[in-house]
């Protein structure tokens, strides 16, 4: 595959080096000339001094035939903007930008761009992991389409709390695809499954289902649970 | 009606202080306050030092009463992100963003963002300016100079 790699911070760096590796054909594009001096030292003839925002440099670099390009530098804004013109101007068929702030996913997706990395939510998940207050975490993004998988904690009080899976209305598009119990043992969910109280459930669903798939999962008998966006 | 303005340059201020006057609700961000100084002193609209491409700081702009919203920063990724920010997640009716790269100008254009290339706009006038015959004879700066992209707002 060839792919292009705008930004050769540290993430584009060691992306790049792995990617060579892996016998990819690597192209980094960088702004900042020592920089640039410094990874072709490190990885040979695979850097290019420019702007990746920049649709003559892009052009330079053969954008038109990459497989993949990948945004990795600091700024949210030019991560999304090298992405765009990837998909608009070239028709690059994939697209994978990193986020800085976490918050700006949303836009990222909205706007088309195929794979999004977030360093921040990805620690900010694992902390929530062990906290009780969270129980919802989404592990990762499925390919296109907002799809995403999440896990669930069910609180004792839950209302699905013993209940098959059949019996339980989950929001459109949302499959549960994995239980695993308080013991640590894993159950390959059917419709007959019974849910208990601190099962973990993996599921599938729409990023804006998320909030719904929270309720559904761990909304108690008495107070109907607020459907966050 | 309530706009927010997002680069206080001398054309964020400018444009600031001219809807203000007209009595609009006008709030500018910028990320350094010593930004405002390109503001008249009697402008008595609202000054917010921030981000504008952080959904929080938006928010607190009261992006989601606005009217408009218009991005003229320096940088055109900034601008066009911002203005995608105000018309996709905040549903904003009118957003225009300020973008110097014909290129990337005309791809957002396409891609529904409404926009000012002063690139284009600029080296135009100066060109008529240029080819006018008579040398005294200037274009006076007004509406009918301003050059928009793209019509769905």
């Amino acid at each position: 595959m060839y792919i292009i790699v705008v930004g050769g911070g540290k993430v584009g760096y060691y992306l790049a080096k792995e990617l060579v590796v892996e016998e990819h054909e690597v192209l980094v594009i960088e702004g900042n000339a020592a920089r640039c001096a410094l990874i072709a030292e490190e990885l040979g003839d695979v850097v290019m001094e420019g702007d990746g925002c920049e649709v003559s440099t892009l052009e330079k670099a053969g954008m038109g035939r990459a497989d993949m390009v990948i945004a990795v530098t600091g700024d949210d804004e030019d991560n999304l903007a090298v992405c765009q013109v990837a998909k608009h101007k070239f028709a690059v068929p994939r697209t994978v930008a990193r986020i800085n702030n976490p918050k700006n996913e949303l836009i990222f997706k909205k706007l088309g761009i195929d794979t999004t990395v977030s360093a921040t939510a990805v620690i900010l998940a694992h902390i929530e992991q062990e906290l009780p207050t969270h129980p919802l975490i989404p592990l990762m993004t499925l390919k296109g389409g907002g799809l995403e998988i999440v896990e669930v904690k069910v609180p004792a009080d839950a209302q699905v709390v013993g209940k098959s899976i059949r019996e339980i209305l989950l929001p459109h598009q949302s499959l549960i695809t994995l239980i695993v119990g308080e013991d640590g043992s894993p159950r390959l969910p059917t419709g007959d499954t019974i849910i208990q109280a601190g099962d973990e459930v993996v599921a599938v669903t729409m990023l804006e289902s998320e909030g719904a798939l929270r309720a559904a999962l761990t909304g108690s008998d008495g107070a109907p649970p607020e459907q966050s966006p | 009606m309530k706009v927010i303005i997002m680069g206080c340059g001398r054309v964020g201020a400018e444009l600031a202080a001219l809807l203000h006057r007209e009595g609009h609700d006008v709030t500018i961000m910028d990320m350094a306050a010593s930004a405002f100084t390109f503001l008249p002193d009697d402008f008595g609209g609202t000054k917010l030092v921030g981000n504008g491409i952080d959904q929080d700081v938006l928010r607190r702009a009261g992006i989601e009463e606005a009217d408009a919203f218009i991005s003229a920063t320096r940088g055109d990724n900034r601008n066009a992100m911002a203005c995608q920010i105000a018309q996709h997640i905040f549903g904003v009716p009118r957003v225009v963003s300020r973008i110097f790269d014909p290129i990337r100008e005309e791809m957002y254009r396409g891609l529904g963002i409404r926009t000012i290339n002063p690139t284009r706009v600029q080296s135009n006038l100066l060109k008529e300016v240029l080819e006018r015959e008579d040398p005294e004879s200037v274009p006076s700066a007004g509406p009918a100079d301003a050059q928009t992209g793209g019509e769905s707002p």
